[in-house]
């Protein structure tokens, strides 16, 4: 197969999420004696792309101009769309990021394409790929089969693995598109950065605070916690409801959907919404003094105390490990 | 304004999945279905347009008879006309996108309103799609949004923070929370939702690109090990996370 693997960037840095991507469509290559062409779009994307090679791209393609800077929902689909069928490739994959979840539904219309939303498993099966992917919040996994000649799928991040680059570098190929105004009627003006914080949706690790947390201003002892052991800070809806922390960092079925290689749960009591966000994660620790929290159902590690103990003695212990 | 906003009608968040007998759908046995929660914030949003700039918003969800009880939902909520497009057969993001692009192509709204997901099949496609199929811009995930002088502002979610994206109308917008808080139905609104018609269509058939071969219950985890029940527990949590799980 000849797959196209959309390499996301945003400031000119890729995500971990974009080489998972192309180590991916390589796994897929290899079975079906196929090719893979790793896309780039932004401004003056060449001397980062050829990093790609490193991941597994035998080509690699660079379209960019200043307008491409931001994202355009309109302009990134119809290149993607465009350099597909130019290279008569038949599988795009594209990371289920915030842009590549916007982008896929427009590329798999223009491709007249099935797509396989935020899969978290793809296996070759003769001509064919079948998909794996969570629906109904997780509490169930359909396998897919797309019958459309072109197919497009987004790939959950943090779940298919990027691997160690081999370090080679491949030549970029930089590959003009033409754009016309009329291609960006959806485009990005501005990006309001919450100050370099690390997000839910892209750490390894998330302490995650709950209602019996009692009080915004006790949120301080799971910010330490997450500071200690370098990870981000996530929140039950019970919290994010009360306004004690923002809806971006609500984990669970309506807030985002992590899976990171460790998740601590303080004073959550584990509600099927709540795990639908994070029960794909590795390794979750509880921490909850009620011993019949359903989250201890979930959980590799619990310990049954008070949350307010055991937090701050937990970040100094860690601590001591890392030799902070 | 003419506002249009599509609605799903969902198994409920809390509902316990069970796998039906031919191991490719749920068994809907017992389960209450509701209007999706993310469309809630999409009709939230267009009551809130209408009120201010006057208007008509019309609500459409494609399905069988048992989605009218959500389009009842939003004729409570306050929504002045309810579209039922009907049809029985599996479709997939792409099948539903095509019958609803068919229809609000007919009606020509000056903006569409989506939820950003549904949280059945969960694909978060459909109104992108939607957009894509009429030509027409979109902001997916928004949690703020300005419409003036036929330009949307939109803010969107992104990985660590926001992105602002502007949109001509006619346009596509998809709700995520946050974005409004949605109002429940008066007792006068629900009375009301009862006899309002529903008006319905006939879809054209349009044959699905995604088959599922399998639906099944993730492994199940089976409880983990109880460390402890004070602090003393610390010290042999860090240990089993650092050397047995090696995440830290
Ligand atoms: C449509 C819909 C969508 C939803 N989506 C989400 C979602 O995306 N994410 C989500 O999280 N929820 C979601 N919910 C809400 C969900 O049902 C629960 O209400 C919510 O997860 C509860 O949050 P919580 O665990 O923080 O609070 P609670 O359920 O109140 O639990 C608090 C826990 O803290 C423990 N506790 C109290 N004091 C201490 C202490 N000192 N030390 C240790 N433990 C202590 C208690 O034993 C209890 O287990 C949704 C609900 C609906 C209806
Ligand atoms: C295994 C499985 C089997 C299924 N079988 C059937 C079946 O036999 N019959 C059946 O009817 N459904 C069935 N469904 C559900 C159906 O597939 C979904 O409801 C539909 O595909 C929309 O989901 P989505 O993830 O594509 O929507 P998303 O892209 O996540 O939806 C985004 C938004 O689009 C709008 N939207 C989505 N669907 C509709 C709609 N129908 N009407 C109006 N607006 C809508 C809403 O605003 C929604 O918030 C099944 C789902 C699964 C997982």
């Amino acid at each position: 197969m000849k797959i196209l693997a959309f390499a996301e960037q945003r400031n000119n840095k890729f995500k971990k999420s974009s080489f998972e991507v192309v180590r991916t469509a390589r796994t897929i290559a290899d079975q079906t004696d196929g090719e893979v062409i790793a896309l780039v779009i932004g401004d003056q994307v060449q001397t980062i792309a050829s990093e790609l090679g490193g991941y597994g791209a035998q080509r690699v393609l660079a379209v960019q101009q200043p307008k491409l800077e931001k994202y355009s929902s309109t302009a990134y689909s119809k290149i993607i769309a465009e350099v597909l069928k130019k290279e008569q490739g038949s599988v795009v994959l594209l990371s289920a990021t915030a842009m590549g979840k916007d982008c896929a539904p427009r590329v798999a219309v223009k491709l007249d394409a099935g797509m396989g939303s935020d899969c978290i498993v793809l296996k070759v099966e003769g001509e064919n790929i079948i998909a794996t992917r969570p629906v109904y919040g997780g509490k169930a996994l359909a396998d897919i089969k797309i019958n459309s000649a072109v197919k497009v799928f987004t790939l959950r991040p943090n779940v298919f693995p990027a691997g160690i680059s081999s370090g080679t570098a491949v030549r970029v190929e930089v590959v003009d598109i033409p754009l016309i105004d009329s291609d960006f009627t959806s485009l990005a003006v501005e990006t309001i950065q919450a100050s370099g914080k690390l997000d839910v949706a892209e750490a390894d690790i998330i302490v995650s605070g709950g209602r019996g947390l009692k009080a915004a201003e006790n949120f301080k002892m799971i910010e330490d916690l997450a500071g200690a052991i370098g990870g981000a800070v996530g929140a039950s809806r019970a919290v994010v409801d009360a306004g004690w922390r923002p809806h971006s960092e609500q984990v669970g079925q309506t807030g985002k959907t992590v899976s990171p290689s460790l998740y601590v749960a303080v004073a959550i009591s584990g509600a099927i919404q709540h795990l639908a966000g994070m029960s794909s994660s590795k390794y979750i620790v509880a921490i909850n003094k009620d011993k019949d929290a359903p989250i201890f159902q979930t959980a590799d590690y619990g310990i049954i105390a008070d949350a307010f103990e055991i937090v701050p003695a937990l970040t100094q212990e860690i601590k001591k490990l890392l030799g902070k | 304004m003419k506002l249009a906003v599509c609605i799903n009608h969902v198994p409920d968040t809390a509902a316990k999945i069970t796998i039906a007998a031919d191991g490719k759908n749920i068994d809907k046995t017992g389960i209450t279905f509701v209007l999706n929660p993310y469309d809630e914030i999409a009709v939230e949003e267009c009551l809130r347009l209408k009120e201010k700039n006057s208007g008509e918003v019309i609500a459409i969800s494609l399905g069988g008879d048992a989605h009218k009880e959500t389009l009842r939902k939003a004729l409570a909520m306050g929504v002045d006309k309810a579209v039922l497009l009907k049809d029985d057969s599996p479709r997939d993001s792409f099948s539903v996108s095509r019958a609803l692009a068919d229809y609000l192509k007919e009606i020509s709204p000056d903006a569409i309103f989506f939820g950003k997901q549904s949280v059945d099949s969960d694909d978060a496609a459909v109104g992108t799609m939607v957009a894509e199929m009429l030509g027409l811009p979109s902001v997916s995930v928004a949690v703020r949004l300005e419409i003036a002088n036929g330009t949307a502002i939109a803010e969107r979610e992104i990985e660590g923070g926001k992105e602002k994206v502007q949109a001509t109308l006619p346009a596509v917008i998809t709700a995520q929370k946050g974005l409004n808080e949605p109002r429940y139905p008066s007792l006068k609104g629900i009375m009301a939702a009862k006899s309002k018609p529903i008006e319905e269509k006939v879809p054209a058939a349009t044959q699905p690109k995604i088959e599922v071969i399998a639906l099944r219950k993730p492994p199940s985890k089976s409880a983990g090990k109880i460390v402890g029940t004070d602090s003393s527990a610390v010290s042999e949590l860090v240990r089993l996370l650092h050397e047995e799980a090696k995440v830290i």
